[in-house]
C-alpha cells in the first residue's frame, strides 16, 4: 500500500457517483491545484531567498575572508572576529545549557510528582520558550553585565578573581613597568629604587616580535620632566611617576571579573537564557519517546530510580536529546538581538582569548553590513550570510547524522 | 507475601528491597542528593521568569515615577527624543507592532494551514520527503537573513510592484508591509509544521468514515479533519503571532523609524522591539527617561507575549481533554 | 633562531634597543619603534567622525600591529557619556563639547585634551527624484524643521513648488550632527519638530531619502559624498546670499555657511600617558589631513594642526568652548582654539 491513510477510499466511491458529486469533486480538484501553486510559491520564495544570496555573495567568499578582520574597505573585509566570537559564545552557551536544561526536562519527566506546582513549572517553560530574545538580552544586560550594580561599575571590577593586580608605568624607553599594587585605583608609592618589571621581547628572524609572558625585575629611577632624560628601562619621568597610566591585572584563561561587563561570558550566558526552554522541551519529547516498558523492566530488576535513568533511559534518549540540542544551538548562533542590547562595539579587531574579552557575532557584523547603504557592503552582508548558512547547514548535518547512526529499535 | 496485583514493577521493587543491603541504603541517600539537584535545575526556569519579572517591572515602575500610566496607555503619540515635551503614548509603537504582524498573519496563517492540510492529507510520500526539509531549512534560518531579505529584495520589488499597479511612488526606502511580509516567511514553518502535527493526530477512523460515506479529500479536510484538530490549529496559530510580535532583527532593519499610527502597510512604522533596539544601539546611560521608557515597552511586550502563551496552552489543554 | 634580548641589563638593553629601532617605522615624535607598541585604545562617538577614526586606525594598525583599537558610534552625546564614565580613551565629536558634559567629566575625575581634527560641512539631501529644489535658504529650512508653523509639503516651504508631502530623516539626539544643526536652526528660541524619522545610523538616512521623492535629511559631507548616486545635496544660501554647495573649497574658505563646522576627537589626560595613545593621536594629527580628504571632508590648516600638537605635548586640559564661568563660546575655530 503506497498511501496508509485513505486506502483507496476516494476511488472506490468515485466509480459509482452521481452527477452531484461532481462539484464536490471539481472543489477537490481545485483545492488540490491551489494547494500545489501554493507549495510551489514556498519554495519559490526560499529559492530565491537563497539565490539572490548565493548571487550577491559567492563571489566574496574567498579565503582571507576568513582571516581578515572588519574593515572600512569592502575588498579587505573579513569575519574572523566574528566567526570566533560566535564559536566562544555558543560553546558557553552550550557548556551551561545543556547539563540545566536535560537535568530539568529528566526531572520534570521522570522524578517530578503530579501536582499543581510541576504544572505551574510546566506552563512557565512553555511561556519562556514564548519570549521574545530582546527582553532576554535584557536581563542578560542586567544579571549578567551589569549585575545590578552589586559590584561596581563594568569599568572597575569589584571582585576580580584569579589576577594579579598591577600598577603601570611608562619608562623614558616608552616601555609599561608593572609595580605591584594592592588595590585598584591606590597609586603605590614611587621612589627612587623600586622594583618593577619589564617584559622581555623576543624578535623572529623574519623581523616580527614577540611579547613573551615573562618579565623581568628592573630597579626604578624617578628623574625629572626633561626633553634631555637618559632613556633607559627604569627611568621613569617625574610626571608619569606621580599616577600610575594604567591598572593590569595579569590574567590568566581562567580569570574572572564582577560584574561580567561585555564580555564572551556574558554573551554566553544570555544566549544561554534564550535556549534554555527550547533544551527543555525537547529534551522532554525525546524522554517521553523512550518506551515506558524498558523503565519498568529496569525498575523491576531493581533498579532506584535514578539508576533507571542514568542507566536505561537517558541513553535510550540520547539520540533524539543530542539532536534536539543541536538545533538549539543553531538557534543560539543566528541570534543577534541579544547581543545587541548587551552592547557590542562595531570595530573589533581581536579574537577573544579569555573569558572575559570582548566579542562580536556572526548575526551582529551581517546585521552592520546590511544596514550600510554600499553596495559592496551588501555583497560582503550575502557572504557573511554563506558563511553562517553554512555553519547552521553543519549543525543541522550533524543532528541528522546522530539520528541515524545511533537510532536503535527501542522496543 | 502480599499480593498487590495492581503494581507488579513497584511489588517486585519491594521485594527486591526486602533484602537490602547496607550499599543499597548508601545509593538511596545519593539518589535523594540527585533529586534535589535536579529539582533545583528545574526551579532555574522559576528562577529566570521571576527574575525577568522583577526586572521589567522595577524599572517600568521607576519610568511611571517620571511619566503618567494614563499617558502612556492612551497615548496616540510617541517622541521621546524630540519635540517640545517628550510625548509616551505608547500605541503607534503597538500599532506598528500590530500592523506588521497583521501583515505576516495575512500571508502566513492561510498558507500554512493549506500546506499542512496539503501535506497531511493530500500529498504523496516523495513529496512530503522533499517539502519538509525545506520547512525545516525554513525555519532554522536566523532573522538576520530574513532582514537582508525585506531590506533588498522585498521592499524594492513593492517598491516596482506599486509604481506598476499605481503609478505612485508607495512604498519609501522602509515599510510595514516589506517587514511583514518576511515575517511571515520566518513564521510559516511554525504554522506548518504544528498544524500538520495536529492534523495527523486526529484519528484515523474519523477520516475513513467520511471517506466512507462518500466525501472527497476536500471535503474530509474541511468538515472532519480541520475541525478536529481545530485546537492544535489554534495553537500554532496563537505561537505563530507571539514569535511575530516578539521579532526584532527584521523590523529593525526594514520597517522604519518613525513612530506613526497608521493602518497602510506601505508606510514606515516603528515596532517596540524596533524601538527597543534604538534605545540600546545608542547608548546606556541608565538615568534618562527615554531609557526607562524602553523597559515600560519591553515589559508591555513580555504581557502580551504571557497572555498569547497562556491563551495557547489553555486552548491545547482543552484540546486535549476532549480526545480523551 | 630567535634573538633574545636580555632586559637585566638596562644600559647595555637600552643601546641594543635603539639600534632596530632605527630600521624599523619610528614614530617622529620619539623616534621609537612603532612595532613595540602595545595596547588598548578604546574609542566612542559621533557616527560623522567615525569614517576618519576608522580610516586613521586602519593605518595605524598596519605600523604598530600590536595596539589593538575598537572603535564605536554611539553618537558624539553617547560617546562623551561613555567618556566621562572612564569607559573609552578616546572621544569622537562632531561639535566642541558642552559645558556640562565638561562638568560631568571633572566630577569623575576625567581630565581631557581636545583636539580638532577636520572640517565638515554639514550637508542637507534630496532625493535624486526631487527635481524642484535648487537651493534652500535658512529661513526656509526652519520652516521645515522647527515646530512653529511646520510645513507638511514641499509647497508650503515655497509656493512654487509642488504639494508633495514631506518625509523629514534626522539623526538622532545623541548625535553631533543633529546638535549642531540644531544650533544653527533653531538658535535658542526654535524647538525641532518631533515628526521626523529618526535614526543614529546615517546609512538608515540615506536609505530613507533615496527611495522618497518628497524626503530630505541632513548629515556630513562624507556621507553625502559616498552616497552622491542616492541622494543630492542641496545648496544653501549663505550670508552673502549666494547659494553655495558643499565642496572642499567652500567648506575651506568658510563660503558654505552656516552649515561648516569643525569635528574633534578628544582625548583622556590619563590614556595620554600611554604611548601608545600618544603615538596614534600624533599618527592622526598626520594623517588627519589625507584621511579626512579619503573620506569627503576637509583638513585644517596647518598652524591649527600644531596648535593641536601643542596641546598634546604640554598636556593643556579643558576645552577652549567652555569659560570658566562655565559658559559656552561661540566662534570660528581659529579664533577659538589658541
Amino acid at each position: 500500500m503506497s498511501d496508509e491513510r485513505t486506502p483507496n477510499l476516494p476511488e472506490l466511491v468515485e466509480r459509482g457517483e452521481p452527477r452531484s458529486q461532481s462539484r464536490r469533486r471539481a472543489f477537490d480538484r481545485g483545492f488540490l491545484i491551489t494547494c500545489l501553486a501554493i507549495t510551489a510559491i514556498a519554495v519559490l520564495a526560499l529559492g530565491v531567498l537563497l539565490g539572490s544570496i548565493l548571487i550577491e555573495g559567492l563571489p566574496g567568499l574567498r579565503w582571507s575572508f576568513f582571516t581578515e578582520y572588519a574593515s572600512r574597505d569592502p575588498a579587505k573585509a573579513g569575519i574572523r572576529a566574528p566567526l570566533w566570537g560566535s564559536i566562544w559564545v555558543a560553546s558557553i552557551c552550550a557548556i551551561v545549557a545543556l547539563p540545566i536544561g536535560i537535568a530539568t526536562a529528566v526531572w520534570l519527566e521522570e522524578f517530578a510528582p503530579k501536582n499543581r506546582i510541576t504544572g505551574f513549572i510546566r506552563l512557565n517553560i512553555s511561556n519562556l520558550a514564548g519570549v521574545p530574545s530582546i527582553v532576554y538580552g535584557i536581563l542578560g544586560l542586567t544579571l549578567f553585565v551589569r549585575m545590578f550594580g552589586l559590584f561596581g561599575p563594568i569599568q572597575a571590577p569589584e571582585l576580580e578573581i584569579g589576577g594579579r593586580l598591577y600598577a603601570i608605568y611608562y619608562d623614558t624607553m616608552q616601555e609599561p613597568i608593572r609595580v605591584p599594587a594592592a588595590e585598584r585605583g591606590v597609586a603605590p608609592e614611587l621612589k627612587t629604587g623600586d622594583i618593577g618589571y619589564v617584559q622581555e621581547i623576543e624578535e623572529t628572524p623574519d623581523g616580527d616580535l614577540i611579547f613573551t609572558d615573562r618579565w623581568t625585575p628592573v630597579t626604578l629611577t624617578i628623574v625629572p620632566e626633561d626633553a634631555d632624560a637618559p632613556e633607559g628601562y627604569g627611568i621613569i619621568e617625574a610626571w608619569q611617576a606621580e599616577e600610575p597610566a594604567d591598572f593590569e591585572i595579569e590574567r590568566p584563561w581562567y580569570y574572572v571579573q564582577f560584574p561580567f561587563g561585555q564580555s564572551v561570558l556574558a554573551g554566553g550566558l544570555t544566549l544561554m537564557l534564550v535556549v534554555l526552554p527550547i533544551v527543555i522541551i525537547s529534551s522532554q519529547e525525546a524522554l517521553r519517546a523512550v518506551p515506558g516498558s524498558l523503565r519498568t523492566g529496569s525498575l523491576a530488576m531493581g533498579a532506584t530510580k535514578w539508576q533507571t535513568t542514568r542507566k536505561v533511559t537517558l541513553p535510550a534518549s540520547i539520540p533524539m536529546i543530542m539532536t534536539g540540542s543541536i538545533l538549539a544551538m543553531s538557534r543560539a548562533i543566528g541570534e543577534a538581538a541579544p547581543i545587541l542590547v548587551l552592547g557590542v562595539a562595531l570595530f573589533i579587531t581581536d579574537t577573544p582569548s579569555s573569558l572575559m574579552d570582548s566579542f562580536t557575532v556572526l548575526p551582529m557584523q551581517i546585521y552592520n553590513w546590511t544596514s550600510r547603504w554600499q553596495e559592496d557592503f551588501r555583497a560582503l552582508a550575502a557572504t557573511g550570510i554563506i558563511v553562517l548558512l553554512m555553519v547552521l547547514l553543519a549543525f543541522n548535518a550533524i543532528a541528522v547524522l546522530i539520528r541515524q547512526k545511533l537510532q536503535r529499535p527501542l522496543s | 507475601m502480599t499480593a498487590a496485583p495492581h503494581d507488579p514493577a513497584g511489588e517486585l521493587f519491594e521485594l527486591a528491597n526486602r533484602g537490602r543491603s547496607r550499599s543499597r541504603r548508601r545509593r538511596d541517600g545519593g539518589e535523594a542528593i540527585i533529586k534535589v539537584v535536579l529539582a533545583g535545575c528545574a526551579a532555574f526556569s522559576v528562577l529566570i521568569t521571576a527574575l525577568i519579572i522583577a526586572i521589567l517591572a522595577y524599572e517600568a515602575a521607576r519610568f511611571f515615577m517620571d511619566v503618567s500610566v494614563v499617558e502612556f496607555l492612551t497615548g496616540t503619540e510617541w517622541s521621546p527624543l524630540l519635540g517640545e515635551e517628550k510625548r509616551f503614548g505608547v500605541w503607534p509603537l503597538v500599532a506598528g507592532t500590530l500592523l506588521v504582524t497583521l501583515v505576516a498573519a495575512i500571508f502566513a496563517l492561510p498558507t500554512g494551514l493549506v500546506t499542512a492540510v496539503f501535506l497531511s492529507e493530500y500529498a504523496p510520500a516523495w513529496l512530503r520527503a522533499i517539502l519538509k526539509p525545506v520547512l525545516e531549512v525554513l525555519a532554522g534560518i536566523p532573522t538576520v537573513v530574513y532582514g537582508f531579505f525585506a531590506l533588498l529584495v522585498i521592499n524594492p520589488s513593492l517598491q516596482w510592484v506599486a509604481k506598476v499597479f499605481t503609478g505612485e511612488e508607495l512604498f519609501g526606502s522602509y515599510s510595514a508591509g516589506a517587514a511583514g511580509i518576511a515575517v511571515g516567511i520566518m513564521i510559516l514553518p511554525i504554522v506548518t509544521s504544528l498544524s500538520e502535527d495536529a492534523l495527523r493526530s486526529v484519528p484515523r477512523g474519523l477520516r475513513d468514515g467520511a471517506y466512507a460515506l462518500g466525501s472527497t479529500r476536500f471535503d474530509t479536510s474541511v468538515r472532519v479533519v480541520i475541525p478536529g484538530a481545530l485546537g492544535g490549529i489554534m495553537a500554532s496559530y496563537l505561537l505563530a503571532i507571539t514569535r511575530a510580535i516578539g521579532e526584532t532583527m527584521i523590523v529593525a532593519l526594514a520597517a522604519g523609524g518613525l513612530a506613526q499610527l497608521t493602518v497602510l502597510p506601505w508606510r514606515q512604522v516603528q515596532t517596540m522591539t524596533a524601538y527597543m533596539v534604538q534605545i540600546f544601539l545608542g547608548d546606556a546611560p541608565a538615568t534618562g527617561v527615554e531609557f526607562k521608557s524602553s523597559f515600560a515597552v519591553a515589559a508591555l511586550l513580555f504581557l502580551m507575549t504571557l497572555l498569547l502563551t497562556l491563551a495557547g496552552y489553555r486552548i491545547l489543554a482543552r484540546f486535549r481533554e476532549e480526545y480523551e | 633562531m630567535p634573538l633574545r634580548l636580555r632586559t637585566n641589563r638596562p644600559l647595555l638593553a637600552g643601546l641594543l634597543i635603539l639600534l632596530p629601532a632605527a630600521a624599523g617605522l619610528a614614530d617622529p615624535a620619539s623616534g621609537q619603534d612603532l612595532r613595540r607598541l602595545r595596547g588598548k585604545i578604546a574609542i566612542d562617538g559621533s557616527s560623522t567622525v567615525y569614517p576618519i577614526t576608522e580610516a586613521v586606525a586602519e593605518a595605524f594598525k598596519d605600523a604598530a600591529p600590536n595596539v589593538n583599537i575598537t572603535v564605536g558610534v554611539s553618537g558624539t552625546g553617547g560617546g562623551f557619556k561613555r567618556f566621562a564614565a572612564n569607559e573609552t580613551d578616546i572621544s569622537d565629536a562632531s561639535r566642541p563639547i558642552k559645558a556640562d558634559e565638561s562638568e560631568m567629566c571633572d566630577e569623575s575625575g576625567v581630565g581631557f585634551l581636545e583636539i580638532p581634527v577636520a572640517y565638515d560641512g554639514l550637508t542637507i539631501v534630496v532625493s535624486h527624484s526631487n527635481d524642484w529644489v535648487e537651493n534652500l535658504t535658512v529661513d526656509e529650512l526652519k520652516r521645515i524643521f522647527l515646530t512653529d508653523d511646520p510645513a507638511t509639503t514641499w509647497q508650503d516651504v515655497r509656493s512654487t513648488w509642488p504639494a508633495t508631502p514631506l518625509k523629514i530623516y534626522s539623526p538622532g539626539t545623541d548625535s553631533g550632527t543633529f546638535d549642531y544643526f540644531k544650533e544653527v536652526v533653531a538658535g535658542k528660541t526654535g524647538t525641532i519638530r518631533s515628526d521626523m524619522s529618526v535614526s543614529e545610523d546615517d546609512n538608515v538616512l540615506v536609505r530613507g531619502v533615496a527611495g522618497d521623492a518628497g524626503a530630505i535629511g541632513f548629515f556630513g559631507v562624507a556621507y553625502y559624498l559616498a552616497n552622491q548616486d542616492n541622494v543630492r545635496a542641496v545648496p544653501i544660501v549663505n550670508k552673502d546670499g549666494k547659494a553655495v554647495s558643499p565642496t572642499p573649497e567652500t567648506i575651506e574658505n568658510g563660503t558654505y555657511n552656516p552649515f561648516s563646522r569643525p569635528l574633534f576627537i578628544y582625548v583622556k589626560t590619563k590614556s595620554s600617558r600611554k604611548p601608545h595613545v600618544r603615538a596614534f593621536v600624533n599618527f592622526y594629527l598626520d594623517r588627519a589631513p589625507k584621511a579626512a580628504a579619503e573620506v569627503g571632508y576637509v583638513g585644517l590648516p596647518a598652524d591649527l594642526y600644531d596648535r593641536a600638537r601643542a596641546t598634546v605635548k604640554d598636556r593643556r586640559e579643558g576645552s577652549r568652548y567652555v569659560d570658566e564661568s562655565g559658559h559656552a563660546k561661540h566662534g570660528s575655530l581659529r579664533e577659538i582654539y589658541r
